[in-house]
């Protein structure tokens, strides 16, 4: 159940109150979130919408700890995550949270196993237990006959897939994907697409999704639109 | 886990012309700093090794080298009876000496250079067992003959065997040539102490020094204690392997500081080349840097990772400029020997402790040219980053 009015329950995966964020630019505030409340549960899938500058990505970034809202809370599994310091956000975020690029953001000297592995680096797994995920990891973007190509072997799709497989090896909490398909093309944009509902629904995982794309937006279960900062509405998307 | 290091080489290897330009300028650096103290080195070893610890050298109190002192003769049978010394067959080991300089033609260019000329006892060759002749035969007591140093024999004309040279106002028959090991003694003339005494019309009661063979190392203290407290002497008593590291410590000291000097100024640029291909190879990787920090490794991971990166290029280049300067070991050069005012030669000596010196400096440079592009990395915000293209 996602809702934004505030009034969720205690049980909510995510929840953010009163999330404020405004940044200083010259003598000038700007004012990208303004008091946004926010409760997704374990399993939704939900897409977030709206004109460039509505705090789109602003929003992503504050919900994966990689930037400190000016005002307000967020919760995720139980933490506390605004007051934590620098290192252990860092670590939170190894742990919680799995990262989807619109420039899928490989690493260019590491294959597509190396790149998917990197996470579980920062677990305590054997060397045979990462390899294994890894390639559990490739198969289920279906991507096992291509582990040892590096990025610029693959298309773009390919390499979103791998991202994908990246940010789903060590099992996060939540996966939060910044525009996703905005660097593919329709056919594999929907590829990438059919591969995200395919890991809620077969996989159980939830996911937090910006996108431009209505296309795209229309295979999240619930589609919320983010004007001026504010979280305006809650539109459920009917399953076809 | 730390950032793999397959990343750091791979990404070495993808931008190969800045590493490479980094590199060689480490590796220049070194191969200057290296060769300077291997200049020194060999130099200092050269003198050093002109001495024996079993033999003592006798001057009188005060002077600072053999051409400044003098020993009277009868000062010489004093020290002959001291305790201590050496007993052979022909009595005791000990060879006084007088030291002159004369010019002879070098080879190479045809110009003059001086050259030591040592007039020693005939068991001169007793008393310094370095020192060994590999061609003719020792000069004959009395006469006008010489045997010269290896180096003396190839660098400078007319010292083949069986010639005739002038030198001193007297005319002198090469009879021998000697191998003192490398030492300083192979850059010197030697002949009979009296004959070269009155050719250069020095007084012939009195030498320049002594050089004693001692029963063992140990027997200086005894031998030294019996000469400094005889009221009839004023002399000083060194290891002769003390006497020699002394007079090479100037001109040591002078290779090293300039070699020091040149090493830090090249050093400094070479830690800019660095920095440089770091700051680029950090600016280049600024949304990967910040892509694997949202992945959740630490800033201390990324400091890691690009100071590995920097000793990886200082470690290349520091091995290379070691391997630049190899082929230099064990090449003879020459210079003035302030001490005496005469032509020294000496080989380059690089030693095991020099090539892990030079790597160290390189490291040292590696750290200094990467930990500061390695602090900006880590302190990049992340969420600016990631949206880089």
């Amino acid at each position: 159940m996602v809702r934004v009015d505030g009034r969720g329950g205690g049980n909510s995966l995510v929840r953010v109150r009163g999330l404020d964020k405004k940044y200083q630019r010259g003598s000038e505030e700007i004012h990208v979130l303004q008091g946004l409340n926010l409760d997704v549960d374990a399993g939704d899938f939900v897409a977030f919408m709206g004109p460039s500058g509505s705090g789109k990505t602003t929003l992503l970034n504050l919900l994966g700890g990689l930037d400190l809202p000016s005002a307000g809370s967020i919760t995720v599994a139980g933490d506390e995550i605004t007051h934590m310091s620098a290192g252990k956000l860092t670590a939170w975020r190894a742990r919680h949270v799995g990262f989807i690029f619109q420039m899928y953001n490989l690493i260019p000297v590491l294959t597509a196993f190396q790149n998917v592995e990197l996470p579980l680096l920062l677990t305590k797994l054997s060397k045979a237990e990462r390899s294994q995920h890894v390639e559990t990891a490739l198969q289920v973007v279906g991507l096992a006959d291509r582990m040892h190509h590096f990025p610029r072997q693959l298309s773009g799709g390919q390499e979103q897939r791998v991202g994908i497989a990246r940010a789903i090896v060590a099992d996060p909490t939540f996966l939060l994907c910044d525009e996703p398909t905005g660097d593919l093309d329709r056919k594999s944009a929907d590829e990438i697409m059919d591969l995200l509902g395919r890991l809620v629904r077969e996989h159980g995982k939830t996911v937090l999704l910006v996108t431009h794309d209505p296309v795209a937006a229309e295979r999240a279960s619930v589609v919320l639109h983010l004007n001026k900062g504010v979280l305006e509405e809650a539109r459920k998307v009917e399953a076809s | 886990m730390a950032i793999p290091l397959t990343y750091n080489l791979r990404s070495l290897r993808v931008r190969w012309t800045s590493t490479v330009v980094a590199v060689l300028g480490i590796a220049g650096t070194v191969g200057v700093f290296v060769a300077m103290l291997s200049l020194a080195k060999g130099f200092k070893a050269t003198l050093v090794s002109s001495g024996s610890p079993r033999n003592a050298i006798v001057r009188r109190a005060g002077s600072t080298a053999e051409m400044e002192s003098a020993v009277a003769v009868d000062h010489v049978k004093i020290i002959e009876d001291a305790p201590g010394v050496e007993r052979a067959g022909s009595g005791p080991l000990v060879s006084p000496e007088t030291v002159v300089i004369a010019a002879f033609p070098l080879k190479a260019t045809g110009t003059d250079a001086n050259v030591q000329v040592r007039g020693v006892s005939p068991k001169v060759l007793n008393v310094r067992d370095n020192v060994r002749i590999v061609s003719g035969r020792m000069f004959q007591p009395g006469l006008n003959e010489l045997v010269v140093g290896r180096y003396v024999a190839r660098t400078y004309s007319g010292f083949e065997l069986g010639n005739s040279v002038k030198f001193g106002g007297g005319t002198w028959t090469v009879v021998g040539v000697f191998d003192a090991g490398g030492s300083a003694f192979d850059s010197e003339v030697w002949g009979d102490a009296q004959v070269v005494k009155d050719v250069y019309k020095r007084p012939a009661n009195v030498f320049s020094s002594v050089t004693v063979r001692l029963t063992s190392p140990d027997a200086l203290t005894g031998f030294k204690d019996a000469l400094t407290s005889d009221p009839r002497l004023t002399v000083q008593v060194d290891r002769e392997i003390e006497y020699y590291d002394k007079q090479s410590r100037a001109l040591t000291q002078l290779i090293l500081v300039l070699g020091t000097m040149v090493g830090l100024v090249m050093g400094i640029g070479a830690v800019f080349g660095a920095l440089n291909t770091m700051y680029s190879a950090v600016a280049e990787r600024n949304r990967e840097i910040a892509t694997m920090r949202a992945l959740g490794f630490g800033a201390a991971s990324v400091v890691s990772s690009f100071v590995f990166e920097g000793l990886c290029i200082a470690f290349v280049g520091g091995v290379l400029g070691c391997l630049a300067i190899l082929p230099l070991n064990g090449l003879t050069t020459g210079t003035m020997n302030w001490q005496t005012f005469s032509h020294l030669a000496f080989a380059f000596r690089v030693t095991p402790a020099l090539l892990a010196g030079g790597v160290i400096f390189a490291l040292l440079m590696g750290i200094v040219g990467g930990v500061p592009p390695a602090v900006r990395a880590a302190r990049a915000r992340v969420a600016v980053a990631l949206r880089e293209m």
